[in-house]
């Protein structure tokens, strides 16, 4: 019964929206479908999918205007003001007078500056992860599932073994593989690339698992085989009909990989393995803040670990959302 | 009644309280059952013959719930008692037979763990002295070499064979009743006899009475002694089978017997209850079967009728009211031969 | 069952064959090995004295077959960082982290299977849903914010536990120096114990759990409950053997991971164990120590899964007679 009357209820709202737009356009039509789409619908009624959006929205602003709201550049030498270090937050600096809302670290580096810096790093690392991995699996899976035969057996065996060993191990394997494989004078710069390859390496076997599963359903209905008869290619085929029809899943997996690929990051850059000190990730600021929990100075290490924290597990909880909400079978 | 009855259920109403409202699986439902008799309760499938039958023994999941009404165990209220002491009826005094074997025995434990168990749990006796006793109940269930079965898995046995070991996981403490839930239902057509006609013996040779649940209406001529109609949680009709099957009253009764392809031989074709039985949702009001019944008249669908004492029953239904001088000939000439 | 196990058996070794060829790779074609051995100022001669030596120029199949020999006896070359056998290095830190491993396994998995069948029995109670909640932010915490968070509390905060290295050790025989016999060495063993098994002990009481809540359903357990057993001997004799298949399969795979993950509790607690080795050998491109760290974890995450694959049989005697796969 209820059912019932919340689907008139949201019937009603979505006439009465359209009503509002007198002459609707295009963007107007789709904002309309959007407010009416069960994906919203769902989304309205968690208040912990609204946290956590709001909270990914923001950490994502911060990182993205990072260098326009920072107080300082926490990687300019001539910025940073020794006679601030360890100023403990919230507090004026006892000596200079200085005011800085999170602390300073040893060498009077602003952490709330450093947080907003590195967050650029983990999301920047993070984000190209995940759509390497997602375009390398989505094709994989694609081509695996459409041609079948050999390739299919020679990419699904190369995937079941991987599965066989944790993501992470992969991506130190495949960290220190291409690290030897790049010139010493040019580690440090290629770091943040070798890290981004090695993660989405790590991670593609999800993305064409899904793919080909989904690619062989869809292969053999009626209008494959009537665009196949039409005389459409194969390619465009794959592309045109059968990605769509995959794209929800792409999406969850998508989203949950990009929290494993954010801790990813900042697992590799707390071992060292990963972003270097140059240009220092949230798992860098933890590395190196974890000296001076011992000293007294927890600040230090204490806000980078609860940005992180907020975030992967912001991210983690948009994705357990967009499971349920896309494909509840998904799980 | 002289004997004070084995088990007497009085007034039983259950209920699930749901988001959308309360629904009411069985609703009123009362009779008793005599030590070693054989209860057949007959009805469609969503009647509430088997949630009636858990409700006996408290095996009601929430959100369901007892909510009026008693259940009596050789006089004992046992419908309030705690889980413990209700534990100690279950197996003990009310064995019971669930309808599919192939899913009732654990398929990870040897199936003479699972007696030797159940028998331990409920009796004092050792563990060499249940497993003489497990192994003469497999035998006398008809399981071939008990002595060397007794160590198998439940998947080496076929269903018609784990249904006898189900029959001997209930008797194995010995209870006074056993309800039986459609105990043949899953089975070839070809065992369902056996299994009822072990059933029927085993309960004769010990004493204990029997709660058949079953829609077969040829299982209710095979095996009982009384049977019992329900109609969307309500009794229609009680009373001795033999009665009851050539001479119904209650008008779903003798549809339910012209639909059945009859044992008892009776002539005529088939014929088909016009409808189907309504959801838990939408009881019609009165008495529930008045939509569908060939006989409903005003009254029907505004009071609801309690069960009315015939000779040797009693049956729900406002044709055989004695305070309704008008009717009372009306209903007499659809069944009887008198 | 027999074809199965031997089609199982064969798997394992395919995938310990990749394994191989990978680790032979990065050891053959990663860097060049003689430069790293010999440094810059080696003569030409010494070169091939050394090519020789090795066995460079042989044909590559000859040179993989060798290493896989090599590799079959413990030998795994010189590491470049440490001038030192790869195998002396590895067995000397090896204890450690299988000390730490085996720690953490056995905390996981009693404290997994307890919470999960707590929880799935009493899945409305409070205490349950507190520790679902909990648990919830558990899966999301990287192992390395777990391990911080517990120096900070235990070590620095309330100074109870040390909060790096092994402690005292006693030598059990030559080359294993144990932890497990003195105060000091179990209480340094407490917080990494912890550190690595939480996530895998969360995994484990998420899963227990709903195999409970689904075994709990079946009709054989309210069967059981209409034979009045007891609430204990349906709970842990009836309901808890069923989920084991699938708890087992979790833990044994888990446990792999928990040697993978290894790497990062030791790290954060400076735990001398094979982890901490390799982090150090991505780290200066240590090829040697790579390719042999790769080939130990390799060898005993398919072992472990063979071991799992196999243990089905002992748990579930459907299996036994049955044809393989035809389950439930």
């Amino acid at each position: 019964m209820t059912d019932h009357d919340g689907t008139r209820t949201r019937n009603g709202d979505a006439t009465g929206a359209e009503a509002l737009v007198a002459e609707p356009n295009w963007l107007k039509d789709k904002a309309v479908r959007f407010l009416d789409s069960d994906v919203y619908f769902s989304f309205k009624r968690s208040p912990v999918t609204i946290v956590a959006f709001s909270l990914v929205m923001l950490l994502v602003l911060g990182a993205l205007l990072g260098p326009l709201i920072a107080p300082q550049n926490p990687h300019d030498p001539a910025q940073l003001n020794l006679m601030d270090g360890f100023t403990p937050p919230f507090s004026a600096n006892q000596f200079t007078g200085s005011f800085y809302l999170l602390g300073t670290d040893d060498q009077g580096r602003d952490i709330f500056s450093a947080i907003l810096y590195g967050l650029r790093i983990s999301l920047f690392v993070g984000v190209v992860s995940v759509l390497f991995a997602g375009v390398l699996g989505v094709t994989l899976g694609l081509v695996s599932g459409y041609f079948g035969g050999w390739i299919d057996t020679l990419i699904m065996r190369i995937a079941d073994i991987q599965l066989t060993f944790p993501s992470i191990l992969i991506a130190m394997l495949i960290f220190g593989i291409a690290r030897g494989l790049v010139p010493v004078e040019m580690r440090n710069d290629a770091a943040l690339y070798i890290l981004i390859l090695s993660i989405g390496l790590s991670e593609w076997v999800q993305f064409a698992r899904t793919v080909r599963g989904a690619t062989l359903v869809e292969r053999e209905k009626e209008y494959v085989q009537a665009a196949r008869l039409i005389g459409l290619g194969r390619i465009p085929i794959m592309v045109r009909h059968v990605l769509p029809n995959v794209m929800g899943p792409v999406l969850v997996i998508g989203t949950i990989g990009l929290a494993l690929a954010i801790i990813a990051e900042a697992t590799l850059s707390f071992l060292g393995v990963g972003a270097p000190p140059t240009t220092p990730s949230l798992g860098t600021l933890i590395r190196v803040g974890q000296d001076f929990l011992f000293s007294g100075e927890w600040w230090i290490i204490l806000f980078p670990s609860l940005t992180l924290l907020v975030l992967a597990l912001s991210v983690n909880l948009l994705g357990d959302w967009l499971r349920d909400v896309l494909n509840p079978k998904l799980r | 009644m002289i004997d004070r009855p084995l088990l007497s259920i009085r007034d039983l109403v259950v209920e699930f309280t749901t988001r959308r409202g309360v629904l009411r699986p069985v609703d009123g439902v009362g009779f008793d059952i005599a030590r070693g008799e054989i209860l057949g309760v007959v009805g469609e499938s969503g009647a509430g013959k088997s949630m009636m039958g858990s409700a006996v023994v408290g095996l009601i999941d929430r959100p369901g719930r007892i909510a009026s009404g008693a259940v009596l165990l050789d006089g004992e209220p046992i419908h309030r008692l705690s889980e413990e002491a209700m534990r100690r009826i279950r197996g003990r005094r009310i064995g019971m037979v669930f309808q599919d074997p192939l899913t009732s025995l654990n398929p990870l434990l040897r199936i003479g763990d699972q007696i030797v168990e159940t028998i331990r749990t409920h009796l004092p006796v050792g563990e060499a002295e249940a497993r003489r006793r497990a192994i003469a109940a497999l035998d006398e269930v008809g399981i071939p070499a008990a002595a060397r079965r007794i160590d198998s898995y439940p998947h080496e046995f076929s269903g018609g064979m784990r249904q006898r070991v189900v029959i001997a996981l209930a008797l194995a403490a010995e209870p006074d009743l056993v309800i039986a839930d459609e105990p043949t239902t899953a089975l070839d057509v070809s065992v369902q006899a056996q299994i009822i006609a072990l059933l029927k013996r085993l309960c004769r040779e010990r004493g204990a009475a029997v709660m058949l649940i079953t829609h077969d209406m040829g299982v209710i001529a095979e095996a009982t002694d009384r049977v019992a109609v329900m109609y969307a949680g309500r009794l229609a009709e009680i009373g001795p089978t033999p009665d009851v099957l050539t001479r119904p009253k209650h008008p779903y009764t003798v549809g339910l017997m012209r639909s059945t392809p009859s044992t008892l031989g009776a002539g005529g074709r088939l014929h088909q209850i016009p409808g189907s039985m309504p959801g838990l949702r939408a009881i019609p009001s009165g008495c529930a079967f008045h939509p569908r019944c060939p006989k409903a008249f005003a009254r029907c669908d505004r009071e609801r009728p309690d069960p009315i004492p015939t000779a040797a029953g009693a049956v729900a239904c406002w044709l055989y009211d004695p305070e309704d001088p008008a009717l009372s000939g009306a209903g007499e000439a659809e069944g009887t031969a008198t | 069952m027999l074809a199965f196990i031997i089609r199982r058996v064969g798997q394992a070794v395919a995938v310990l064959f990749t394994v191989g060829l990978v680790a032979f790779c990065i050891f053959r074609f990663m860097g060049d090995p003689v430069e790293n051995l010999l440094g810059q100022e080696a003569t030409q001669a010494d070169r091939e004295a050394l090519i020789e030596r090795l066995g460079l120029d042989d044909p590559i199949p000859v040179q993989y077959v060798r290493f896989v020999g090599n590799a079959l006896q413990g030998e795994f070359g010189i590491s470049y960082r440490l001038g030192r056998p790869v195998s002396e290095l590895i067995a000397e830190r090896l204890p450690a982290t299988l000390e730490l491993a085996m720690v953490s396994a056995l905390f996981a998995l009693v404290f997994g299977v307890l919470f999960g069948v707590y929880t799935g029995i009493r899945r409305d109670g409070v205490l349950a849903n507190i520790v679902m909640s909990v648990s919830l932010v558990g899966v999301s915490l990287p192992t390395f914010l777990i391990g911080i968070l517990l120096i900070w509390i235990f070590a620095v905060e309330l100074g109870w536990l040390p909060s790096f290295g092994r402690g005292d050790t006693v030598a059990i025989t030559e080359n294993w120096d144990s932890v497990l016999l003195t105060a000091s060495g179990l209480k340094s063993l407490i917080l990494p114990g912890i550190t690595l098994g939480l996530y895998q002990m969360t995994l484990i009481m998420r899963l227990v759990r709903s195999e409970m809540l689904e075994v709990l359903r079946t009709d054989y357990i309210r069967f059981a409950r209409a034979r009045g057993l007891r609430r204990q001997a349906i709970y842990f004799g009836h309901a808890l053997k069923n989920t084991l298949v699938p708890v087992i399969t979790v833990t044994g795979l888990q446990l792999g991971s928990i040697i993978a993950f290894a790497i990062i509790t030791e790290t954060v607690f400076q735990w001398p164990g094979v982890g901490l080795l390799f982090v150090n050998a991505i780290f200066f491109v240590d090829i040697p120590v790579m390719a042999a760290y790769l080939l130990l974890v390799g060898t005993v995450f398919v072992t472990i899964n063979l071991i799992v694959d196999l243990l089905y049989f002992a748990i579930d005697p459907r299996l036994r007679f049955d044809a393989p796969g035809k389950g439930a």
